[in-house]
């Protein structure tokens, strides 16, 4: 810490990333709404919804393997899919042990339960901005990845309450999808994204009839390697390739 | 073993799984290193192409049939325009499933 330059108090820094995190939460809503339908959906109740939002608290894997159980899929399935969704929260993870350093175990733990994109990214870019205060990180991180928390918790019993009153004719399964979509379209930012986009679909359409939802995950793999070898060798020819 | 049962193996398993990820740096960096730059890049595809790999199939394929002019591809089109136009789930939703209600109507 620099001599001088004060450091917001706890409380504040906790406030900052709140009130940082507030637009996302707007977002959030339509998203975690979705999460509590689709339980109504595959047939599951409250209980599941609210176990799923608290022990794994990831929405696109909750909502894709809940989805899949609505289909019939056995639970392994459901499981590799939620953690082949979730493997970038490694990334994240690796990326807060110089901001979390000093912190205790407990604090860790803390943060590792709601490590998530947006507390994540947020965090991150606020630790690294200059023409901010100095906010405690830990306490800041708090701030935003604990008011996503609760904002998650309410929406899912409310999707749950909003499922099983809106009448069966109107398709809120097509949600899923959707909501999917709408987290892809800023995940591409780049050729290798796009390319991994564009095989990962091409293959999962293609090798959907494969029994034990193989095709999504065989998607899903194909287009990591095709990004990954085209982001590769753009690294290695440089960014002005042929 | 009844649907429920099954779903809370799924939570309890994934739960475990995904604090494992979520966890595995801030508590073991010492034990992991750094994390090369293809590892990096691996990782960073994965969102993308675990989307579209969960996204197309839904669209694309209905009732196991590949079909490109129904109601949910053209839907989905749609709400991938409003996806890219707004950057809004709740759009992205609403326009999606006002689309395919009035395509349905529409096509046979």
């Amino acid at each position: 810490m620099e001599a001088g330059v004060p450091t917001l108090s706890a409380s504040r820094s906790a406030l900052a990333g709140a009130r940082e995190v507030a637009p996302v939460l707007l977002g959030i809503i339509p998203f975690g709404l979705v999460a509590g339908v689709v339980v109504v959906e595959a047939g599951l109740g409250l209980p599941e919804a609210v176990g799923f939002s608290t022990i794994v608290f990831a929405g696109a894997a909750q909502i894709a393997a809940i989805d899949l159980l609505g289909s019939g899929s056995p639970a392994w399935v459901a499981i590799l899919t939620a953690i082949v969704i979730n493997l970038r929260m490694m990334m994240y993870s690796a990326s807060l042990v110089v901001p979390m350093a000093g912190e205790s175990r407990a604090r860790r733990l803390a943060v590792a339960y709601v490590l998530t994109d947006q507390p994540y990214a947020l965090s991150v870019a606020r630790y690294a901005n200059p023409d901010r205060p100095a906010v405690d990180r830990w306490w800041f991180y708090v701030g935003v990845g604990y008011s996503l928390w609760l904002v998650w918790q309410i929406c899912t019993v409310l999707g749950v309450l909003v499922g099983a009153s809106v009448p069966d004719a109107v398709p809120l399964g097509f949600g899923v999808p959707l909501a999917f979509l709408a987290l892809l379209v800023p995940s591409v930012t780049d050729r290798p994204t796009l390319a991994a986009a564009v095989v990962g679909a091409g293959v999962a359409v293609v090798a959907a009839p494969l029994p034990a939802n193989a095709g999504m995950l065989v998607g899903a793999v194909s287009g990591v390697t095709a990004g990954a070898l085209l982001a590769r060798r753009r690294r290695i020819t440089g960014p002005v390739g042929r | 073993m009844s649907p429920i049962t099954t779903a809370w193996i799924v939570i309890v398993v994934s739960g475990i799984a995904t604090f494992s990820i979520r966890s595995s740096f801030l508590l073991f960096a010492d034990r992991f290193g750094e994390v090369s730059a293809d590892t990096r890049e691996v990782l960073r595809m994965i969102p993308a192409a675990a989307l579209a790999a969960l996204v197309a199939p839904a669209i694309l394929r209905v009732d196991g049939q590949l079909q490109v002019f129904g109601p949910r591809p053209i839907a989905g089109a749609i709400a991938l325009a409003v996806a890219y136009v707004t950057r809004s789930i709740l759009w992205t939703i609403v326009v999606g499933i006002l689309a395919v209600i009035g395509l349905e109507f529409v096509l046979p």
